[in-house]
């Protein structure tokens, strides 16, 4: 019926038994631009996966056409090999080889393993042309900004005869400049017939380039329409964005919220390498005592790198800015300072940052605290086994033992002992990364009433997640990320999924 | 919203781990070791007609091994926090050199040469350590490069030569023994190791008790009963016969008596101190540990220095042993250092190992060394055989983690 160069149908994708894809469909029409939207965690990326063979053919449900055939890719090169190319967010350059090597790497013009370098440099020059990079073909990467390197990777995509392009995320990590560089490229591909699919936040971009859009969220195809329809619009798209069903449950709480007692003040940051690049601008908040502040924002947005570089400046470079507890200024210069200072950082990815996986609870629980159980420089074993008991009946962690190995605990015990370690370290403030990702519902209510608890202590409490509907249950108060700037704060009164959305895609104008 | 919700979800699914006890964790690893270590003894025991326990092949065993014992301690901590050291040898020649030549040349006191040597280990260990925890290069990278400027600035010294006749207090360290204050007894027998060997004894009974006791308090999980009086009933066994065989030779090597106080004050500080808390969470995840407040670059500077200390005690025990001070003293104790402490037990990627297991791994290296020359076999043949048994203990250690789904 139609000129469609790719089909999915119902495809389903599960995890030991999570759905992450739950019967997504999608059409893309040849030489179009399709723009994919949807929340963190809404199964964008691994759609993407499924369609490129990372997860090989029969590790999925539904059925993949493509150019009016049907597919069976057992591996990103099958799908390269007929002209399906992503690009991932994580650009996948070798830093020391030059512009041609890497574009030819993997796929060398090479006889008998013997490679031919005047051709490789020649057919370089050429690639380089058509993405519009002005650059000797012999520089090395690692000499390039991000957004040269993200134009090598086309380049790249184009030498493997590329006809359908997928962008995932391609303008989070550029600059204005480079990412309208990048948009203008795309318009040319799609002039030369390529076929593009653009995963992406900035709802602006999306108006700008894409023809089309398809919406997914948890894991299902909400919709997809023509960006030349009437009704077609950012309040659209976010409205399909989010509605995210509100099935989490809450403990009940009455806030009982004092005054001002922890303030950040024009706080910034830049990237540890890409230094020209300002991942947190110009941030300031508050938190009052007994308040849950949520933080809101997209993959990217700077939630976890604004967290991370005022504990102990564990992120960044040139972080500046003044932090405030109870009226007077406090320093955060390194993890032992802020945690002096009444500060505690349970970090977004608790196996890599948060927990020693091979000692047991009670050495994970004291990690952060080993000085209140130590005299002279020796740590008092029964007091650090007593603690660690009073935590995992306080905290329930499901256990037979404290010298149970955390590794082997579950998800949600493992959370409970990281909450544990910074609630013996005294904290007047905590920042809770994602406090709930990756754990059963049942362990979610109870990690909300431990949040509730320690606001009732009168602590100061910051909650990030990516789950809308988590943090307006859990909040006071929200504040919005988004490209490093808070765009907006919203009493709880007036918190919906909608209005956070808005902020939360809001870009630079 | 809908944040007033009362009911509960339905119960938590957070499943209840393997029993783990960390006490039953750390003995079950170490028993493999010492299981090997008694098969290997009494493998060799026959195999050399029983001459291998012989008093004075026992005496030597301690003695000639003493030094890399030492320096497997240092490494073990080294290895732990996932560094590695491959200077040590050097730093044996170049501290033997010195404290050598401040007796013979500059006519220091024998104890005087001593605390001269400890004093070059930590600033040979300070310098390493700054390199590797403050400016950042792998300590593969530093002490290769220090493996070489040690062993240049030895030869610098030494001109070449040897220094020899060194003052009979000082090659006591390596080669003497306690003076028999107590006589002696049995077909003259010395009473003093056989005292020493009741009083070690007893300690470690004691000990088992009282470990016991606390857990029974703290209602934390004991292993059975037989297997702590089993393993008590050994230990009692395997000290008294090792006491009684020293006393019928020449008494209790001094070099045992610094080696079981250096074992039982590094055991201490492994387990019980911050400083050793703090090398096993950066072995284990050096993002957490940072993420805690963990100085990992002061932590990083001092396991160096400890470990120069330790090599600088190495080399006052070498050169003592040696009765003299030469340029290639020390060659390849790195080496066997690092391969005590793999065989007993430690994990390549860090976060694992004990003082223990690697003075038994230094055990199992000195006894096939000692029972293979007994038995005559080529010295290039000795040295094929123990690269083998490295490559078997960890192959296993890492085969048996993998069964065991870690």
């Amino acid at each position: 019926m139609s000129n469609a160069i790719l089909w999915m149908r119902d495809i389903t994708k599960d995890f030991n038994g999570v759905k992450a894809l739950d019967g997504v469909s999608i059409v893309v029409e040849r030489g179009e631009v399709h723009a994919i939207c949807g929340e963190n965690g809404a199964g964008k990326s691994t759609l993407m996966k499924v369609l490129s063979g990372v997860y090989p053919h029969g590790s999925f449900g539904g059925s993949i056409e493509f150019e009016g055939h049907p597919t069976a890719y057992k591996s990103i090169n099958d799908s390269e090999h007929d002209g399906i190319v992503i690009i991932h967010q994580e650009l996948a350059l070798s830093p020391y080889l030059s512009i041609a090597e890497n574009i030819f790497l993997g796929n060398e013009n090479a006889k008998r393993g013997i490679i031919d370098w005047n051709k490789t440099n020649r057919e370089a020059a050429t690639l380089l042309a058509r993405v519009g990079l002005n650059e000797n073909p012999a520089t090395p990467v690692l000499e390039l900004g991000v957004g040269k390197q993200q134009l090598v990777e086309i380049a790249k995509a184009l030498s493997k005869r590329v006809k359908l392009l997928i962008l995932d995320e391609p303008t989070a990590a550029l600059n204005d400049d480079d990412s309208e560089h990048l948009l203008t490229l795309i318009n040319h591909l799609r002039e030369q017939g390529i076929t593009c699919i653009i995963i992406s936040h900035k709802l602006k971009e999306i108006r700008k380039i894409a023809d089309t859009v398809t919406i997914i969220r948890d894991g299902k195809t909400i919709e997809s329409f023509s960006m030349k329809e009437d009704d077609a619009s950012e309040s659209r798209i976010i409205r399909s964005m989010v509605g995210r069903p509100l099935d989490n449950q809450f403990p009940p709480r009455t806030p009982d919220i004092g005054e001002e007692y922890f303030r950040v003040e024009n706080w910034n940051a830049y990237h540890p390498v890409d230094t020209e690049r300002k991942v947190v601008d110009d941030a300031s908040f508050t938190v009052r005592a007994g308040e849950i502040v949520g933080f809101a924002g997209l993959m990217g947005a700077g939630r976890t790198e604004l967290a991370m570089s005022i504990f102990g400046r564990s992120y960044g470079i040139n972080i500046s800015g003044r932090v405030f507890k109870a009226g007077k200024e406090i320093q955060t210069r390194t993890v032992s300072e802020a945690i002096q200072n009444g500060l505690a950082y349970a970090t977004e990815d608790r196996k890599k940052y948060g927990l020693n996986l091979i000692a047991d609870i009670a050495e994970n629980i004291s990690a952060a605290g080993l000085d209140k159980l130590a005299k002279g420089g020796v740590v008092d074993r029964n007091k650090e086994t007593k603690v660690a008991e009073e935590y995992r009946a306080s905290m329930n962690i499901k256990t037979p033992s404290v010298s149970a190995i955390v590794g082997k605990l579950s998800g949600g015990n493992q959370q409970k002992v990281v909450l544990s370690k910074w609630m013996f370290t005294g904290p007047d403030v905590l920042i809770l990364d994602e406090p709930t990702r990756g754990i059963d519902v049942g362990a979610k209510y109870e990690i909300y009433g431990i949040i509730n608890e320690l606001a009732a202590q009168g602590k100061a409490v910051i909650v990030i997640s990516s789950e809308l509907p988590e943090l307006i249950g859990l909040s006071d108060r929200i504040y919005t990320i988004s490209e490093g700037r808070i765009t907006g704060e919203v009493a709880k009164a007036e918190a919906t999924q909608e209005t956070l959305m808005h902020y939360m895609t809001a870009g630079r104008d | 919203m809908s944040n007033t919700a009362t009911e509960a979800p339905s119960e938590p699914t957070g499943k209840a781990p393997v029993k783990s006890a960390r006490k039953l964790r750390i003995d079950l690893r170490q028993y493999g070791i010492l299981a090997a270590l008694a098969i290997i003894i009494v493998l060799f025991q026959i195999l050399t007609n029983g001459r291998l326990l012989m008093p004075g092949n026992i005496n030597n065993l301690i003695q000639q091994n003493s030094y890399v014992l030492i320096l497997a301690i240092g490494m073990v901590i080294v290895i732990i926090a996932g560094h590695i050291d491959l200077s040590v040898g050097s730093v044996v020649a170049l501290v033997g050199a010195v404290a050598a030549l401040s007796m013979n040349s500059w006519g220091l006191p024998w104890w005087a040469a001593v605390i001269i040597a400890l004093v070059v280990g930590a600033v040979i260990g300070a310098w390493q350590g700054f390199w590797v925890a403050f400016v950042g290069i792998p300590a593969f990278i530093v002490t290769l490069a220090g493996m070489l400027i040690f062993r240049g600035l030895t030869l610098v010294l030494l001109t070449g030569g040897t220094i020899s006749g060194l003052p009979d207090e000082f090659t006591a360290i390596g080669a003497g023994w306690i003076p028999p204050f107590l006589g002696e007894a049995l077909d003259g027998r010395d009473v003093l190791t056989l005292v020493l060997g009741l009083l070690a004894s007893a300690g470690f009974v004691i000990q088992q008790i009282r470990t016991r006791a606390t857990l029974r308090k703290l209602d934390l999980p004991r292993e059975p009963a037989v297997s702590t009086i089993v393993k008590s009933v050994i230990l009692v066994v395997a000290i008294m016969a090792l006491a009684w065989q020293l006393s019928g030779y020449s008494g209790t090597p001094i070099i045992l008596i610094i080696l079981a106080v250096l074992i039982l004050l590094y055991t201490f500080i492994l387990n019980r101190s911050v400083f050793g808390r703090h090398v096993y969470a950066m072995g284990g995840n050096l993002f957490a540990a940072q993420m805690s407040g963990v100085k990992t670059k002061w932590i990083n500077f001092a396991i160096f220095v400890n470990m120069g200390v330790l090599a600088g005690l190495a080399g006052v025990v070498a050169t003592a042993r040696a009765g003299s001070a030469v340029a290639s003293a020390g060659q390849n104790y790195e080496l066997d250092a690092i391969a005590a402490v793999f065989i007993g037990g430690a994990a390549v990627q860090g976060g694992v190992g004990t003082v223990v297991g690697a003075v038994i791994g230094g055990l199992v290296m000195g006894v096939l060394n000692m029972g293979l020359s007994i038995l005559s076999v080529d010295a290039a043949w000795q040295q094929a055989i123990k690269g083998l048994v490295l490559l078997l203990a960890v192959a296993f250690d890492i085969i048996n983690k993998r069964r065991s789904g870690r």
